[in-house]
């Protein structure tokens, strides 16, 4: 019998969902107003109504982020999120040739998922990334986009939008390969869909002991 | 750890604290401005005219009193030297273009039923001025709006202050400011009721309220003409001269929002060579502002698409080799 440990806080699972659907239509919405055309394309929303929805859904991820933050301070939660200098390089080796060969040949994961470290420290460095990189980046230049006055106007003699702007869509392109690894790296549990019930349900069916 | 919040903090600050030093630049900024290193052969004969329209007071020497009077200039009366003095018609003397016969005063009733020049009067037909096309730009504005408005008194003067008018756009070395100096133009009537209502009978339109539509119009009306939106396209002159009725005005966010923006054949039409700056799609407008859409970079397009390809091929040998125990 496999034991089960209750890994995913509700207000963790709640704030997931949100942040996945507003990411999803801030991805569909964003890339519409990239490349719109003189026409009006089917498979894109229409400029109008893909700047509306890309400021509300921003608007709603910032808030849901700000939650992410707050609760990863206040909850022990936060915890599973602190880079250790120890071993760093090496761990994520271990982790990395685990990902690459180990799991191939049947081997056991090399930090198996228990009450005191929820990710492995592959996972939980790309995690720090994206939460604590990429995305508050992202939302910078999303405000600073939103709010062009307060956007520097020039540095360097390039317009302070366009900088604000290449952030924005580099920081977003870096997130939506995230997100595409991360939903794959979500298949790698111990059976391809079990990580995906194991967010919604906030149960962790540990991996069966020797 | 430390370092990463280190990171995020530094890059957030540095772009968005220094509007501030921004903010301190600007205000140092404008002071030494040009005024008029122009010397006009007409200065001292034009301060016949200037003594009393250079100003808000005027005197004059009432005979019948035997005395000095003071009055209020009324307003359009007033001709600001310094905008005169760097205006296009610079050089002239202002009996160049009203009667001599100004130099009394009062003037005299007559005068005020006297026709003023045409710009093709001067114009029209002068090899000098052949790049302006001023033939072709009658031949628009025949056709706008505004045309059928001249039994009103609408005419070319309408729209180029006689004693202020200055090229702009063809020389603009800050396309901030000649975006700000067009749209005036059209302002001046159009939310300046005042002068609106000696043309129209049409109640006062609050034309702010009329583009309620477009988004953050502060931004737009900063970065766009009035005539982009609201004149036809004319590729042979500089400035398109035949606006055209509303219901024709360019509502479509992606007629500016796209690779084909008609920026590039109106507002950026002089500088436009078909180049592209670094990768930048229509990178001229770069310059000036960010047009979602219109101002996508190739190169980044296709390094994008190179990883994304990368990844997913990753992910596929995964699988295979997941799938193959
Ligand atoms: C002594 C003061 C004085 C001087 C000098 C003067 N003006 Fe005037 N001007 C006025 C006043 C007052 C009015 C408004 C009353 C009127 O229309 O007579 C006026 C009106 C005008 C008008 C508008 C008339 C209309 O039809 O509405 C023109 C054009 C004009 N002046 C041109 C000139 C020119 C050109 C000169 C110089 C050659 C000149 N003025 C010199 C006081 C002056
Ligand atoms: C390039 C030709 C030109 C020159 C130079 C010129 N004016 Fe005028 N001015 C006009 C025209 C045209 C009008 C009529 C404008 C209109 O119809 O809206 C006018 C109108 C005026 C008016 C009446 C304004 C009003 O709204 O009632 C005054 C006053 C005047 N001019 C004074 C002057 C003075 C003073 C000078 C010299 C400093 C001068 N003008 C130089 C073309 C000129
Ligand atoms: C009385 C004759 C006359 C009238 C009327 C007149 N202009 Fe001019 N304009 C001139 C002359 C002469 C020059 C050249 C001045 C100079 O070089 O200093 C000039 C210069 C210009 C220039 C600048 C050309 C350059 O190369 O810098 C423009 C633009 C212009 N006029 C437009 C107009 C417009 C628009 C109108 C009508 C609203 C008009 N003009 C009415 C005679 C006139
Ligand atoms: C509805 C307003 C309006 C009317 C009416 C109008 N213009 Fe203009 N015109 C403009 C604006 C705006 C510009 C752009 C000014 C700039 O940035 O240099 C302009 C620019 C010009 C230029 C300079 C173009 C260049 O190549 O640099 C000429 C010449 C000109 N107009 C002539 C005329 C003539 C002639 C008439 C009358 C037949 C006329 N305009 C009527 C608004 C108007
Ligand atoms: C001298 C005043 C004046 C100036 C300057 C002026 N307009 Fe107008 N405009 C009017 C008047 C008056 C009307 C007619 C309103 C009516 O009776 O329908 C009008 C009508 C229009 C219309 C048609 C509205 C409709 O109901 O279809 C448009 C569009 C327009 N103007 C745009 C512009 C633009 C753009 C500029 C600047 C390049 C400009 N105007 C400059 C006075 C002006
Ligand atoms: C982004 C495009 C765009 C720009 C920029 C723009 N307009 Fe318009 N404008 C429109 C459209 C579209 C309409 C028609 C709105 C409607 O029918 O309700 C319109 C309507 C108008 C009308 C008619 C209002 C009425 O119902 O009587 C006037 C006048 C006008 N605009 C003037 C201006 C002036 C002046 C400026 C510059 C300060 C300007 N527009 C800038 C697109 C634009
Ligand atoms: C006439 C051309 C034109 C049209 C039409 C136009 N735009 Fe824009 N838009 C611009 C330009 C130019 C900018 C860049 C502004 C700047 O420099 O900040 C811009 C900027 C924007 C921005 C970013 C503003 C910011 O915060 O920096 C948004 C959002 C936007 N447009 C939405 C729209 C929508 C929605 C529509 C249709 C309803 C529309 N635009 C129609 C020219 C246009
Ligand atoms: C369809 C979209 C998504 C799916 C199916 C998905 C799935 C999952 C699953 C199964 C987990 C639990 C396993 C684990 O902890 O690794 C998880 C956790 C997590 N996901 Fe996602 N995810 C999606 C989108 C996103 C997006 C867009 C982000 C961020 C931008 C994100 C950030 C995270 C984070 C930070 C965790 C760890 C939460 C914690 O327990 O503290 N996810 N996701």
């Amino acid at each position: 019998m496999s034991k089960k440990i209750y890994l995913y806080p509700g207000w963790i699972r709640i704030w997931h969902i949100l942040n996945t659907l507003m990411f999803i239509i801030l991805i569909v919405t964003g890339i519409s107003m990239q490349y719109t055309g003189r026409k009006d394309h089917l498979l894109m929303v229409g400029f109008v109504r893909a700047v509306r929805w890309h400021n509300i859904a921003a608007i709603i991820l910032i808030i849901n982020y700000i939650i992410f933050v707050a609760g990863n301070i206040i909850t022990k939660n936060g915890k599973y999120y602190r880079l250790k200098k120890q071993n760093f390089w090496s761990d994520l080796w271990i982790q990395m040739r685990y990902y690459t060969s180990g799991m191939f040949k049947k081997e056991k994961p090399p930090f198996p998922v228990t009450e005191v470290r929820k990710f492995n420290p592959l996972q939980k460095f790309i995690y720090v990334l994206a939460m604590y990189v990429a995305l508050p980046l992202l939302i910078i230049s999303g405000i600073g986009l939103l709010l062009p006055d307060i956007t520097i106007n020039k540095l360097f003699g390039v317009s302070g939008l366009v900088l604000t702007d290449f952030l924005h869509i580099a920081m977003a392109f870096l997130l939506s390969v995230f997100f595409i690894v991360h939903i794959y790296t979500c298949t790698l549990g111990s059976k391809p869909l079990s990580l995906f019930g194991e967010i919604i349900s906030g149960y962790h069916e540990a991996e069966e002991e020797e | 750890m430390k370092f990463f919040f280190a990171l995020i903090l530094f890059t957030g600050l540095s772009t968005y604290c220094s509007p501030v030093a921004v903010f301190i630049s600007e205000k140092a900024g404008p002071i030494g401005k040009d005024t008029s290193l122009y010397i006009s052969p007409f200065r001292e004969k034009n301060e016949r005219c200037f003594k009393c329209h250079g100003q808000g007071r005027y005197e004059y020497t009432n005979e019948n009193l035997g005395r000095q009077v003071k009055s209020l200039m009324f307003p359009q009366g007033i001709i600001d030297r310094n905008k005169f003095y760097i205006a296009n018609h610079k050089s002239f003397s202002c009996t160049d273009c009203h009667s001599e016969d100004y130099t009394k005063f009062p003037h005299p009733g007559q005068l005020r039923m006297g026709m003023s020049n045409n710009c093709l009067d001067c114009h029209g037909g002068d090899e000098k001025f052949a790049k302006f096309k001023f033939e072709e730009i009658d031949s628009d504005y025949r056709k706008s709006v505004h045309f059928k408005l001249e039994d009103e008194g609408f005419t070319c003067w309408s729209c180029h202050n006689p004693h202020e008018y200055k090229i702009s756009i063809r020389d603009s070395k800050n396309l901030k400011e000649t975006i700000l100096y067009d749209n005036n133009i059209c302002l001046d009537c159009h939310s300046n009721y005042n002068r609106f209502q000696l043309l129209s009978d049409k109640g006062e339109v609050n034309i702010m309220k009329k583009h309620d539509w477009l988004p953050d119009q502060a931004a737009h009306f900063k970065s766009v003409r009035c005539i982009e939106c609201h004149s036809a396209i004319n590729d042979s002159v500089l400035v398109s001269h035949q606006i055209m009725p509303k219901e024709n005005a360019v509502r479509k966010c992606n007629e500016c929002h796209s690779k084909n923006s008609l920026l590039m054949s109106s507002l950026y039409k002089f500088q436009y060579q078909g180049k592209s700056k670094a990768g930048f799609l229509n990178g001229i407008i770069l310059n000036q502002s960010y047009v979602i859409g219109a101002n996508r970079n190739e190169y980044l397009e296709w390094i994008s698409f190179v990883i994304f390809t990368i990844v997913l091929i990753v992910i596929g040998i995964h699988v295979f080799l997941r799938m193959r125990k």
